[in-house]
């Protein structure tokens, strides 16, 4: 390893920051994925991975991803809550791993609710 | 590094390891192994986490929940319940022994509530032993600071202003003695971290090694470009073998990344670090006695001045701080003496770690604003005594600090009101004590420790211990006599006055302090003799309620000495000059029944032990008599 000048330092701290993100509370949206029974059996897992896929490319780390228990909507599951700071969370239901890349996109870092999967806003304040 | 959505800050300092913290990682990986979620979740290794009482412990990121007292038996059903399907097992958090509901939140935990972190601010957050967490979390912006855009004079003006004083024991302001050191013209000059912490049952030092090593390292880097010193030791207790390994692996990865070695950062200045074992003694802590072991010479602490920061490490000019002293630098270089100095007490600034250990519920390592009382640590923070038992005085200081009674509960806690209470700050100890404490015993508890200790140049220091050991050993045992009070005050004041080194000049405290504050103790033993907690074996028998006793045998079977007479369903008698009061009988004897108990000063006299069993007779439940 070869000796750091100032600059590499600081790029090494920014990069090292990514790192360790989840430990700091500091974060802008958090997506709660339900994992009940229900919800596991019918795909909830891949929709988990497919959050994760999508907070690995962001450079900028401020989105984590949390589970809960059944929503009490099997029939809906696999669902997920997005909750973006100082805004109410809403709850999409019937989820694959294509719709969570686009509520990725659109609600998570577009800030615009998903209207077609959308299916409750501010009734859970899951976690 | 791939992201996860769980990070497992698993605890792995040295209460944990013992409870067998690394038995639950294995637990832990083979479990998210098997349900594969090893691409989600991943098990992060940190240093004590401070609430050690409760090991082994794990932090869950970004959720922020708690889980204590873990074994591996636990594991599956918790990665599987929580880690998997959402939902956190409550039978693992932290429950107030009040309250039924559990406190799910490690930030909603009064253990946690009041403390500041400051020199912990890492703890439980960073791996130790990857440099990288450490920049992460602001380190060595401070060493970029310093190098970028202060001078020398700067630093040592920021840190004078900051209030800062020595965390060792003294509290020397470290700032003053920085400057003293740079006036010095001889070169080569020296930094030295002191971690011998040898005060028995102390780990602040070793917690923060490792939780943080590199926080103290920053801080001494930038001590050495304060006083121009290039070259710097940690002395560190032998017996602290995880701290020296993450101290080794932080020196290798700094200079690995030119953050220690020649040319730091690519300016011109250069400094080194070097690690020296301590032999163990406690009169090595002492800076003088420290420094003469480092110079591969035998430990005894030499007159001052001139002091070390004049003339230390082969006569050079060398600055010795605590650990926690020099893990606090960086924080005071990036967020400056003004905010650092709105911390504490008029004198007393910024925070300190405590060890708090004894009869309390939340026994751990504490780090808390200067000024905070006594009463807000045992209560709020300790969560006061078990078992109801009344509180009775906390010994702060070390060996040779003080005792301060329940009655100086609102006393705030800074160098200043210790000393005026007859006790001192120390390292950091607090050794909570409830009503079965006897505080003749605990003086010679201590006085033992430091007479043991002391490096016997000084007469006063290796004679006067001797004589307070001995005198204290006679009151414990029965033989006190009116007198010896005020030979323990005179004895105890002349050797304050004539030792050459902190540990004579302190030495007399835990036996002044409980003079002052516990003479009704003290009297007890010598004219009734009486120890008031029954701790004194001379002093106690235990006896048997006939009134009581079920004739049940357990006590028989367990005495270890055979002291025990008895039948079954017959009343037990303890054969007095046999029993050898190890207590066990007490334990033993079932809590329904409580028929054992111990008694002292004149209700031992008719005790004799030397009648025969005889058989319990009972009607309704109740004995006759
Ligand atoms: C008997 C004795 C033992 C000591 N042990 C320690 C120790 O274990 N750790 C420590 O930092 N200071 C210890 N000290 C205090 C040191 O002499 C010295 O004051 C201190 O390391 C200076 O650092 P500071 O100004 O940061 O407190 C001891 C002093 C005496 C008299
Ligand atoms: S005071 Fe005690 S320990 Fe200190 S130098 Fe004198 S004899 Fe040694
Ligand atoms: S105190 Fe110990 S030795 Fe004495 S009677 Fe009880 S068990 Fe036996
Ligand atoms: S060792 Fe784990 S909390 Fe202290």
């Amino acid at each position: 390893m070869a000796q750091l000048t100032l600059d590499e330092l600081r790029k090494k701290r920014k990069e090292a920051q990514k790192g360790i993100y989840l430990r700091e509370g500091k974060y802008k949206s958090k997506i709660i994925v339900h994992m009940g029974t229900c919800g596991i059996a019918v795909g909830a897992r891949e929709i988990v991975t497919a959050f994760l896929e999508e907070i690995e490319i962001l450079t900028e780390k401020d989105v984590i991803l949390t589970t809960s228990g059944c929503a009490g909507l099997c029939s809906m599951e696999p669902m997920a809550t997005v909750e973006l700071l100082n805004s109410p969370s809403v709850k999409y239901g019937n989820l694959t791993t294509d719709k969570a890349r686009r509520i990725f996109k659109e609600h998570i870092l577009g800030g615009n609710i998903v209207t077609d999967y959308a299916i409750g806003i501010g009734s859970e304040k899951g976690g | 590094m791939a992201v996860r959505r769980i990070e497992l800050m698993l605890c792995t300092g040295t209460g944990c390891v013992a409870g067998g913290a690394f038995r639950i990682s294995e637990a832990l990986e083979k479990e998210i192994q098997k349900q594969g979620l090893e691409k989600e979740i991943s098990v992060i290794i940190t240093g004590c986490n401070g609430f050690c009482g409760h090991g082994p412990l794990m932090l869950v990121q970004p959720d922020g929940i708690f889980y204590g007292f873990l074994t591996p038996e636990d594991i599956p059903f918790l990665v599987q319940e929580h880690f998997l399907k959402g939902r956190p097992v409550k039978k693992l958090m932290f429950s107030p022994p009040e309250k039924k509901e559990p406190v799910p939140l490690l930030s909603e935990i009064p253990f946690f509530k009041k403390q500041l972190l400051i020199v912990l601010r890492n703890r439980g957050i960073i791996d130790p032993e990857k440099i990288d967490e450490y920049i992460a979390r602001d380190g060595f912006t401070a060493l970029e600071k310093v190098l970028t855009s202060m001078t020398p004079d700067d630093v040592i003006n920021e840190i004078t202003r900051s209030g800062l004083r020595g965390r060792g024991g003294a509290g020397f302001p470290t700032g003053t003695k920085w400057k003293i050191c740079r006036a010095e013209q001889k070169m080569p000059k020296y930094i030295i971290c002191n971690c011998d912490e040898g005060d028995p049952g102390a780990f602040m030092d070793r917690s923060v090694f490792e939780s943080d090593p590199l926080s103290a390292m920053e801080g001494m880097i930038i001590g050495g470009y304060a006083i121009g010193a290039s070259h710097g030791y940690i002395y560190a207790r032998s017996e602290y073998p995880l701290a020296i390994k993450r101290m080794n692996l932080s020196i290798s990865s700094a200079k690995d990344y030119g953050l220690m070695g020649k040319n730091i950062l690519g300016t011109d200045f250069s400094f080194d670090l070097e690690i020296r074992q301590g032999s163990g003694a406690f009169v090595c802590g002492e800076e003088t006695s420290l420094i003469l072991s480092i110079e591969g010479r035998g430990p005894e602490p030499i007159q001052r001045p001139p002091f070390p920061a004049q003339s230390g490490i082969w006569g050079c000019p060398t600055v010795i701080n605590n650990v926690e002293t020099w893990a606090t630098i960086p924080v005071i270089i990036n967020r400056g003496a003004d905010w650092f100095s709105k911390i504490g007490t008029e004198t007393s600034k910024g925070t300190k770690i405590f060890s708090l250990v004894g009869k309390i519920n939340n026994a751990g390592l504490i780090e808390v604003p200067m000024g905070i009382t006594l009463k807000e640590i045992v209560y709020d923070i300790g969560g006061g005594i078990p078992d109801n038992k009344k509180f009775k005085a906390v010994q702060t200081g070390g060996p040779s600090g003080g005792c301060i009674p329940y009655s100086m509960i609102d006393i705030p806690i800074d160098f200043e009101s210790l000393i005026e209470a007859g006790s001192m700050m120390g390292s950091g100890g607090m050794i909570v004590m409830d009503e079965d404490t006897c505080m003749v015993d605990v003086a010679k508890f201590f006085i033992q420790f430091t007479n043991d200790e002391s490096c016997g140049k000084c007469t006063t220091c290796r004679d006067g211990s001797e004589a307070l050991h001995k005198v204290l050993t006679d009151i414990t045992n029965g033989d006190g006599k009116e007198v010896d009070l005020e030979f323990l005050e005179e004895v105890g004041n002349a050797i304050k006055d004539a030792s050459a080194c902190g540990l004579g000049t302190t030495l007399p405290n835990p036996v002044l302090s409980t003079l002052k504050y516990f003479r009704d103790e003290y009297e007890a033993h010598i004219k009734e003799r009486r120890c008031p907690a029954l701790v004194c074996k001379n002093l106690i028998k235990y006896y048997i309620l006939p009134e009581k006793c079920t004739g049940c045998k357990l006590c028989l079977k367990n005495c270890p000495p055979g002291a025990i007479k008895g039948e079954l369903k017959h009343i037990h008698i303890i054969d007095q000059s046999k029993c050898t009061k190890c207590g066990t009988c007490l334990d033993v004897c079932p809590p329904k029944v409580s028929a054992i108990i111990k008694v002292s000063g004149k209700e031992m006299e008719n005790i004799t032990g030397i009648e025969e069993p005889y058989p319990v007779k009972r009607k309704g439940g109740k004995n006759e008599t």
